[in-house]
């Protein structure tokens, strides 16, 4: 894999929509090229470089290319929009819109990553080792049809309204998950530490796991029985867990939740 | 400014002209016979047509504007920066106002009427028609399940109808009388609808028969330009064609005024259907394209299904209430006081389903069926079949007997064995495609110095990048959408608005409305009576219900002389 390096320098006071930054644009561009790709602040329309510190060496093909932003970007959003192959490394924090329409490739935030992020996925791979702010994995404003496929791994927490939407693909919150989690959901799997309340509300299909504890359960959930080492798509969860089908408020509902934690 | 056309192909099906080559003269805004020292565009091996002239689409008003508020997801799809003469813009079934004007623009349209305008949301639709650049406008004015109009026609006194409707296309800067599954919508205040001809409407106690008779007759004494537009009962339902045909019937309840139609049926498509559940779903156009063909007071619009993702929205709220329980997805409702009850829901035409299948052969079984073009308009019904910038794919299917093959193909089978689409081998010529999506309208709407090129026209002109000689539509179908869909001039009131397909300039049009006087003591009693049921029903002060011209851009009223005492 080729390597490009962006070192951020200044970031404005306010979002910086960077959706350039994905190996798709990279790849088969000179160096500088890729300097002068368009970036917006504001109503005003700049270039990459005049944010960040180009080097490294551009591949001939997006799943040959390796971007790494080194350092925090924490106004800069849309990182990986709807990339398709290739790898993107953000070696601190970024803002909204990670991984947002992304089908395929994989991009790892190793801190914090802001709203939306995994936003209508289709494929590849997001991995955030911080938190995760609301809406990761949703669907855009007013869409029905959320996320599709690929797989969104958040080691830390994650907001409100987690898989709003899900339709297909994976994604698992390692910490807890806020208000909402699986809202709407109608397929897929949302696996979760913990969560807090109103866990899989109008949900019609697939699969929520909560391996810890639901602070509030909605009373619009049966419950099925105990079930041992329970078993969702490609994946097993180990141990007892509750099961329960909903929400029962929508009609045929067909929604799964397991709730790890007897407490 | 003066201009000459040169040497194009010419269309002209008012004129009788049918792609002979010659010059267009254009002075100070009008066509002309001749003209000295103008400046020349050079056409040869070009197409040209009189500007487009839309008839039925939705780009303005209370139920667009809810369309645009419930899907943002429908406008990322579609997404403009700014340039140097137009506007930042977005939307695709739901476009915005600027965006609406510079798309029609670039098909060469140069006039749009909004399909439906309830009076009470009159203010806000001409604000938003204020802000679509580019075309002359107007708007149809509900009025099949007003108050007024039900009360004046159930007691008999038509003087009085045809008085409040005059008054109202005057508040309401209102330019044809528009009827929306009469009955239906005010039945849906009481979360009923009606289903035939003869269900009387809840507390007004008058049928969808007496409402449409009444406003023809209403329509004809007033001698307005346009017809009543009328969108007939039982939309979308199964079997429905049955009460199409038998409304059709009630177009011969008056003579028309002028020479045209006394019932315009629109997006005809949507009330062609047989069977009798979803599984029969099936075809009946041709047993409304044979009645069309054997009347002369009836045309229709076809309001064509394209397949993909748009917005539904009518003032039929019953219709999409029900559509919405079909889907599933998110919808919208209000109920406008004394007037109508509007709704909205998204709608995706699959090639998958049986049903939109269907739907799409249906339209262009219509336009293939009716003889005469100027009995079938192109629409879309936009969005509600799909965005009308889908025009030149529909144009290439009417010019193509291949391309509706090759599309048959990738559609669901009950296309083919619900449908007779796949038996007809008609194409359109130059000819009919100038008539059916220019000529026809502006002859149904009565609009004298539109849809044609002949002197004393206004200088509204397409020119398109196509050269008749050397083309076969019916081969070069893709050819054909190609070039429909952005011309290589777009002349609106002698000014070039569109040149390559890119907008060159932005103009604010006209906005036409129907100014009709009734004899003077007919309009005291009406006064009197709309006095005191504005203090009683309505949420405004009858001083503050009409639209005053400010509000439109170039306001121009169309004189009507009515006699009406
Ligand atoms: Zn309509």
């Amino acid at each position: 894999m080729k390597e490009i390096v962006l070192v951020p320098r200044e970031q404005p006071d306010y979002g910086l929509i960077a959706e350039c930054i994905s190996c798709d644009v990279f790849a088969g561009r000179s160096l500088e090229e890729i300097e002068n790709l368009p970036v917006y602040y504001g109503n005003r329309r700049g270039k990459l470089a005049d944010f960040f510190d180009v080097s490294g060496e551009v591949a001939g093909r997006a799943e040959e290319q390796r971007i790494i932003i080194d350092g925090n970007v924490t106004k800069t959003r849309w990182i990986g929009r709807g990339m398709s192959a290739g790898e993107i490394v953000v070696r601190g924090s970024a803002d909204m819109y990670v991984g947002a329409w992304m089908s395929g490739g994989r991009i790892v935030v190793e801190g914090d990553a802001g709203a939306f992020s995994g936003m209508q996925m289709r494929g590849g791979e997001l991995h955030i080792i911080g938190n995760a702010g609301d809406y990761l994995g949703c669907s855009y404003r007013g869409e029905w049809r959320g996320m599709s496929g690929g797989r969104i791994v958040v080691d830390g927490n994650a907001g409100a309204e987690v898989g709003q939407n899900l339709n297909g693909g994976v994604i698992f919150v390692r910490g807890c998950v806020g208000t909402f989690a699986g809202v709407r959901m109608k397929k897929g799997l949302l696996v979760a530490g913990s969560a807090i309340d109103r866990v899989g509300a109008q949900m019609v299909g697939g699969t929520i796991v909560v391996l810890g504890k639901v602070e509030r359960l909605l009373p619009s959930f049966d419950f099925k029985g105990e079930v041992e080492n329970p078993a969702a798509g490609d994946e097993k969860f180990a141990g007892r867990f509750r099961k329960y089908t909903g929400d029962h408020a929508e009609r045929n509902a067909k929604g799964v939740l397991y709730v790890g934690d007897h407490g | 400014m003066k201009l000459i056309l040169k040497n194009g192909f010419v269309y002209d099906p008012i004129n009788g002209i049918n792609g002979e080559r010659m010059d267009i003269c254009i002075q100070d805004g009008k066509i002309v016979e001749d003209v000295e020292n103008g400046r020349i565009i050079d056409c040869s091996g070009k197409l040209i047509m009189p500007g487009g002239v839309e008839i039925h689409s939705h780009i303005a008003g209370g139920k667009v504007n809810t369309g645009r508020i419930m899907r943002p997801e429908d406008h990322i799809k579609n997404v403009f920066p700014k340039t140097g003469v137009t506007r930042a813009a977005n939307g695709y079934s739901t476009p915005s106002t600027f965006l609406t004007g510079y798309l029609y623009s670039k098909l060469g349209y140069t006039c749009a009427f909004t399909a439906a305008m309830p009076p009470l949301m009159a203010r806000h639709t001409h604000e938003e028609l204020h802000d679509i650049p580019m075309l002359d406008k107007g708007a149809l004015t509900l009025m099949g399940n007003n108050w007024f109009v039900m009360r004046y026609l159930k007691r008999g006194d038509v003087e009085l109808a045809a008085a409040f409707a005059a008054w109202l296309l005057r508040a309401a800067k209102g330019y044809a009388i528009k009827v929306v599954n009469p009955g239906g919508g005010e039945a849906w205040g009481w979360g009923r609808d009606v289903r035939s001809l003869d269900d009387p409407v809840p507390h007004f106690d008058i049928t969808p028969r007496e409402i449409i008779s009444g406003l023809v007759k209403v329509n004809e004494m007033l001698s307005l330009p346009h017809s009543i537009h009328l969108h007939a009962n039982n939309l979308g339902r199964v079997g429905n064609y049955v009460t199409t045909l038998e409304t059709m019937e009630l177009a011969d309840g008056a003579k028309p005024a002028r020479e045209r139609q006394t019932v315009q049926l629109t997006h005809v498509q949507f009330h062609s259907y047989g069977g009798d559940s979803w599984r029969t779903f099936a075809s009946e156009a041709e047993s409304i394209a044979k009645a069309v063909n054997s009347k002369d007071n009836v045309i229709v619009d076809i309001g064509q299904v394209v397949f993909g993702d748009t917005t539904t929205m009518t003032a039929d709220g019953p219709m999409e209430y029900y559509l919405s329980s079909l889907t599933g997805l998110k919808w919208s409702n209000r109920n406008i006081e004394l007037e109508t009850s509007p709704g909205v829901t998204p709608f995706i035409y699959s090639k998958h389903s049986p049903v939109s299948s269907v739907q799409w052969a249906v339209g262009l079984e219509l336009a293939l069926h009716i003889k005469d073009p100027f009995n079938v308009l192109l629409t879309t019904d936009h969005p509600n079949g799909a965005p009308f910038f889908k025009y030149p794919t529909i144009i290439a299917w009417l010019m193509s007997a291949k391309y509706r093959e090759e599309t048959m193909k990738e559609v669901h089978r009950a296309a083919q064995r619900n449908t007779t689409l796949a038996t007809i081998d008609r194409e359109y010529d130059f000819y009919e495609i100038a008539t059916v999506t220019r000529a026809g309208q502006a002859k149904s709407l009565g609009l004298e110095e539109k849809g044609h090129l002949g002197p004393g026209a206004d200088a509204d002109v397409a020119v398109y990048d196509i050269n008749p000689e050397e083309v076969d539509p019916g081969r070069d179908y893709r050819l054909i959408e190609e070039k429909f869909a952005r011309t290589s001039y777009t002349i609106k009131s002698g000014e070039v608005l569109v040149k390559d397909g890119e907008i060159v300039r932005v103009v604010n049009g006209r906005t036409l409305y129907v100014d009709a006087q009734v004899d003077e003591s007919l309009e005291r009693e009406l006064m009197r009576d709309l006095d005191y049921y504005f203090k009683r029903f309505y949420s405004v002060n009858l001083a503050n219900y009409p639209v005053q011209e400010v509000y439109l851009t170039n306001p121009t009223p169309i004189k009507v002389e009515t006699g009406v005492r």
